[in-house]
């Protein structure tokens, strides 16, 4: 149910993307102000954001991949930004959504990291730990209307377990051994489905790169604000690494064919 | 003037659950598919947890809020049996849940919750809530997606609505475990099939009271204990799949 009054018996606004683009009009907002509303920003939109974001459970752990842009709305703004990150010795985060809120993220996790380091006290932060710090943070900043607009996913790998778990702007959790954020989890969630579910034990390094791979190029040639540049992370018993960006290679030579979609008619 | 969008701190994530109370046990299941929209989050997030030896809880609604809410009730459990060394009773867990849901009154925990287990009387319950919790004690409940599709199914099959006992007999007060389980694995299938929000998997738990034998679970197979008391309470789940389409 939707509990803002004000949206009842409209139609939905499909204009909002929770995930990506800086503004898009939006209906007037006529509802009586707070006087003191204007000296204090709480609810916030995406501006600098980045797109999906791919994990997939293999043999030896887990492998995640994420381009390199953060977008200004349609602009393709930064095209260097890394979107994994690491934290401590077991766990990868890769993130889409708001790049900043990201950026504080990955500041308050480092910091905690940190204390935890201090402490001594022979015991280290694994996925599940961090995991459920970020799902709390997630959440009880939603709980403020004053989300982090991200979606997140969070890999590991700890104690000859792998763990990999999603978490979003309201809060909401949920693991899997497939899983993908944004634009992702429409057109590349299918895909890595097919590969992965029920041969989560078979699949080599190897064969996880081919099918993350393929879910990256599939991604790139559908999804707009997207960019063939991405970064590819694992985290085995070895530990978490981050690879060096790489590109797909695309066939665009098809696009000369088609015939029929907006004015181009002959 | 700025113009603001409101952040939507609310989702609703699908999925089905339901309760029977038997007159010496309980059956709580929900199926495991958890989604937004048009897409499956995961294919297995469970809905129903075990609270205490004799009381089974089930989450349905907007799922963030759900597992901060099966955390808090399982905490104040924790704190309640150090403070009292037993576990508390199904009816204060019931009356625990109104307050906590409650206590959020204007900002609600956006979940249906069905509370089932054993009474201190040996009686098998079903506790039902709305979002606020009001609550009210009953013997069977579906709620969450597909309530509109299995209520209507549980009323002519359980309380026998719309049904008239042959010349001479009556319906029964409460039904035999083993028809109850049958009556849920059918409720889920038929759920499955017709509501797009429901599959993947199932999750039965079945509490009996003390004395009561398992014999009701020998045509189901898989069924795994999981629990019993000093008492001879004892608890059961049953996983079964659930179409993933």
């Amino acid at each position: 149910m939707d509990h803002f009054p004000t949206n009842w018996g409209r139609p939905r606004n499909d204009t909002v993307d929770a995930y990506n683009t800086y503004p898009l009009h939006q209906r007037p907002d006529w509802r009586p102000k707070d006087s003191f509303a204007d000296g204090i920003q709480r609810t916030q939109q995406p501006i600098v954001t980045g797109t999906s974001v791919l994990a997939i459970k293999y043999k030896d752990g887990i492998m995640m991949a994420a381009d390199n842009l953060a977008s200004y709305g349609s602009l393709a703004r930064f095209k260097d930004i890394q979107r994994l990150h690491v934290v401590g010795d077991y766990t990868i985060l890769g993130a889409g959504g708001d790049m900043s809120d990201f950026q504080h993220i990955q500041h308050t996790l480092d910091s905690l990291m940190i204390e935890e380091f201090s402490v001594d006290d022979g015991h280290k932060l694994g996925p599940p730990e961090i995991y459920e710090y970020l799902s709390r943070l997630m959440y009880g900043r939603r709980s403020e209307m004053n989300p982090l607009w991200n979606s997140i996913l969070v890999g590991g790998f700890k104690d000859g377990k792998s763990f990999l778990g999603y978490v979003d702007l309201l809060g909401t959790t949920y693991s899997a051994s497939t899983l993908a954020t944004g634009y992702g989890s429409m057109i590349a969630q299918p895909l890595l489905r097919k590969a992965v579910e029920g041969r989560e034990h078979l699949i080599t390094e190897e064969e996880a790169r081919e099918i993350i791979k393929t879910s990256m190029k599939v991604l790139f040639y559908r999804d707009a604000r997207s960019l063939n540049k991405y970064q590819i992370g694992t985290i085995t018993a070895a530990g978490p690494k981050i690879y060096e960006a790489q590109s797909s290679e695309t066939e665009w030579s098809f696009a000369e064919g088609i015939r029929g979609y907006g004015a181009q008619t002959q | 003037m700025p113009q603001q969008r409101q952040f939507n701190p609310y989702s609703e994530n699908g999925g089905t659950i339901l309760a029977i109370a038997g007159a010496d046990f309980a059956v709580v299941a929900g199926d495991t598919r958890q989604s937004e929209g048009y897409s499956i989050q995961t294919r297995y997030a469970p809905k129903v947890f075990r609270l205490t030896d004799k009381a089974v809880l089930a989450v349905n609604g907007f799922a963030a809020d759900g597992n901060i809410l099966v955390k808090t009730v399982k905490q104040r459990l924790e704190w309640y049996r150090h403070a009292h060394a037993k576990d508390m009773p199904l009816r204060a867990i019931a009356r625990l849940i109104q307050t906590i849901l409650y206590a959020k009154r204007f900002f609600p925990y956006y979940v249906y919750n069905i509370l089932g287990g054993i009474e201190e009387d040996g009686t098998g319950a079903v506790y039902s809530f709305d979002p606020v919790g009001s609550y009210e004690r009953e013997a069977c409940r579906a709620a969450g997606a597909a309530q509109a599709l299995v209520q209507p199914f549980l009323d002519n099959q359980i309380y026998f609505k719309n049904q008239k006992p042959k010349p001479g007999q009556s319906h029964p007060t409460h039904l035999p475990l083993d028809h109850v389980l049958s009556l849920v694995i059918d409720s889920f299938t038929s759920a499955t099939e017709r509501h797009i929000e429901v599959g993947d998997g199932l999750e039965i738990y079945v509490v009996l009271a003390r004395g009561h034998s398992a014999q009701g679970l020998s045509n189901i197979p898989g069924a795994q204990e999981i629990s019993q008391t000093d008492e001879g309470e004892r608890v059961f789940v049953v996983r079964r799949d659930l179409k993933k389409d």
